[in-house]
């Protein structure tokens, strides 16, 4: 497509209108700028949100952040709520009543996808409404203060799991969910983050955009407050965990599973780990055995991945 | 000319619903209103009907779709019961706090536990203060009634709040009764056609729905909330005036029946009204001035209206089918009782709870009731509880 190239893409203007109340550094913004840069030139689209950071820092009455038509509900209803509105589109549409194209793309942190808002997620993908579901996936219920999610890694330090005397942090291992969304046998399921010029993002948005039926996109979204990390860091974060394959690239197109990228070197996790104060307690020497089992849970699921691609 | 037929409640509001033939319904299934539903998809099925149906997963899903479609410009219904309203709960307030004119039938039945499938109105009773104007049936002509005049309400500029029609579930749901039906043609003038002023697929105009509102903003929202519900009581009565002129039918904001002259009044809500109105007619009969005030709308409470309605009672007995726990009656008892203090009415009142789980009230029951009414107001009321309930082994 001659609207790929990088330059012309960055010079979209940006739909996510700056002013917002995010934190310097937070993947969340970056995520939804990204994603949303995607939409072709003059497209419409009805952005909809899971409560969350996000909601409340882009849509304080009385100001929006979002030059598209948006709804935000409720915390654990995105799926449901985009999917009325998509099903009110081919009502009207049917009737005459609209006659533009539109696309119907949903943000979700971690919190109000892989948990609470997962039985409504579940449902609009397997009813099939032409829509796109984003996790922001930054692996805690940061909105109300970091506490655990089913997204959260293991071992990581958050204020329901706080690492202290008998406590190494969250004792059980993430969901899986991108297996779970493409186990719903959508026509689109992919997982990326922020890489070199974010053109992988930028390729999965606009495939799941673009595509008929429903997408799930899970966004590796960094947060400086929960993972404590310099705002600067994140790229650096991104990278190493595209590197050490805590955070692989993949799509699932119509059942096909594509690796986007493979590591020349899988570095060791520590490389990921080590930049995040959430980890911190991990590299204390009578911890290196924790290390190495989450090591050993992150090589079997690379492994387990390297098998359904194949 | 008005089409004669023999229909059960659901029956009846599904008909409705076709008629009226909205755009989106997202709904759940839930005894005793999943015939509901199953009537709309059998409509859509067949070509009756185009309305998009969205088979959601559960009624929290029904309501939040319910919302995105309304907000996105589509006039929107859904149908549920008890612990499915239940579970739309957190939504119920969006709904009506975004004003969206949506329009839900529930089939009112009671809440676990235990858990039980019958009439209570436990349900519809304990989502009274979510903003949701509420408006309730004796009938199964009642129910097809109050559904045609719905989303005139609804969507009305002074209003634009969401509305339940309640029907009793089982003896309205489910009882087959002889009903009038208005011509599909007379239905669709009447309801008209749906232009949202702002809603999100509108090309000319981007919308932003759901704001994260503070201290400084959330107040006035709730304020001109209020207004709406206030708004409603107007316009309740004229969209019942102008349905008079279509349909030949009568409505209000309740029903007085042997009200004018009565010195001893029960007031309630939906189907007993039918039982009480029979043991009045035996009483009439004997000399005794009964009287029955029955409730069409709860939200938004003729409170004023009522007290007015009731002021040559001497003894009044209020009946709610569904418990508050509150240790002292029924919501329709609590909310009418400071109604009629305000009025000043020296009425004696007692606070009735009957109907619990389904279960049956008898003609008898009421005869026995308005023979209690009569003993307060000759006895005096210190011999009786002011809070008890009727048809209950104790």
């Amino acid at each position: 497509m001659s609207q790929k190239g990088f330059k012309a893409i960055q010079e979209r203007p940006d739909r996510l209108a700056p002013g917002h109340r995010m934190c310097a550094g937070c993947g969340g913004t970056i995520a939804v700028r990204n994603v949303l840069k995607a939409l072709h030139p003059g497209d419409k689209a009805v952005v909809g949100n899971a409560t969350g950071c996000l909601e409340v820092s882009s849509f304080t009455y009385p100001y929006t952040s979002y030059e598209d038509s948006y709804i935000h509900n409720a915390f654990e209803n995105a799926g449901a709520t985009l999917s009325g509105v998509e099903t009110a589109y081919l009502a009207l549409k049917k009737k005459g009543k609209v006659k533009e194209e539109y696309k119907f793309i949903t943000f979700g942190g971690d919190g109000g996808t892989y948990d609470i808002g997962f039985q409504s997620l579940s449902g609009a993908m397997e009813r099939g409404h032409d829509m796109v579901y984003v996790c922001y996936d930054n692996g805690a219920y940061m909105n109300t203060g970091i506490q655990r999610s089913s997204a959260t890694p293991m071992y990581a330090d958050t204020t329901t799991t706080p690492v202290g005397k008998n406590s190494n942090g969250k004792p059980q291992t993430r969901k899986d969910l991108a297996a779970i969304m493409a186990s719903h046998n959508i026509p689109y399921v992919a997982q990326t983050t922020f890489i070199g010029n974010m053109m992988d993002l930028y390729d999965k948005s606009e495939k799941a955009i673009y595509t008929k039926g429903p997408a799930f996109l899970n966004i590796m979204a960094p947060c400086p407050r929960g993972w404590r990390y310099d705002a600067p860091d994140i790229i650096d974060i991104c990278k190493m965990a595209v590197e050490t394959c805590y955070w692989p690239l993949f799509e699932v197109i119509d059942g096909k599973w594509k690796l986007s990228y493979k590591p020349k070197n899988k570095l060791p996790l520590e490389e990921f780990l080590k930049l995040q104060g959430r980890f911190k307690h991990l590299f204390k020497p009578e911890n290196q055995h924790l290390i190495e089992s989450f090591q050993q849970e992150v090589d079997r699921r690379w492994e387990e991945l390297m098998a359904r691609c194949e | 000319m008005a089409i004669k037929e023999r229909m059960s409640g659901n029956e009846a509001v599904a008909f409705a619903m076709k008629q009226v033939n909205p755009d989106v319904m997202p709904a759940f299934p839930i005894t005793p209103s999943t015939e509901l539903p199953q009537f709309v998809s059998s409509y859509i099925a067949n070509g009756e009907m185009d309305t998009e149906f969205i088979p959601v997963e559960s009624e929290h899903s029904a309501m939040s779709a319910a919302i995105g479609a309304e907000a996105a410009g589509a006039r929107t219904m859904t149908a549920t019961s008890s612990a499915g309203m239940a579970y739309m709960w957190e939504m119920l307030y969006v709904a009506a706090s975004n004003r969206l004119p949506i329009v839900m039938a529930l089939v009112n039945r009671a809440l676990s536990g235990p858990l039980n499938i019958n009439c209570e109105h436990s349900d519809s009773m304990g989502a009274r203060d979510s903003g949701w104007i509420q408006i309730y049936a004796e009938d199964n002509q009642e129910a097809y009634d109050n559904f045609i005049q719905a989303y005139r309400i609804a969507e009305h500029k002074d209003v634009m709040l969401p509305v339940m029609i309640c029907q009793d579930g089982f003896i309205i749901s489910h009882g087959v009764q002889n009903i009038e039906l208005l011509e599909d043609e007379k239905v669709k003038n009447f309801v008209g056609e749906y232009n949202p002023r702002h809603y999100l697929l509108n090309a000319d105009e981007t919308l932003a729905v759901g704001p994260y509102a503070v201290s400084c903003y959330g107040m006035e929202a709730k304020r001109a909330q209020a207004q709406g519900m206030i708004n409603a009581k107007q316009v309740i009565l004229d969209v019942a005036a102008e349905y008079e002129q279509v349909s030949g039918r009568k409505y209000g904001l309740f029903e007085e029946y042997c009200l004018e002259d009565a010195e001893y009044a029960i007031v309630a809500i939906g189907s007993v009204c039918g039982t009480i109105k029979d043991a009045i007619d035996n009483l009439r009969a004997q000399g005794i001035k009964a009287g029955l005030l029955k409730v069409r709308v709860f939200r938004p409470f003729p409170g004023r209206e009522m007290a007015q309605a009731l002021r040559s009672c001497k003894s009044i007995a209020i009946m709610d089918r569904s418990e508050s726990f509150s240790s002292q009656g029924g919501p329709l008892a609590a909310e009418l009782s400071a109604a009629l203090f305000q009025a000043k009415s020296q009425a004696e009142v007692i606070k009735i709870v009957y109907g619990l789980n389904g279960r049956d009230f008898t003609v008898e029951d009421g005869e026995k009731l308005f023979a209690d009414l009569k003993n307060i107001v000759q006895n005096g009321s210190k011999e009786t509880e002011e809070y008890r309930y009727i048809g209950v082994r104790e």
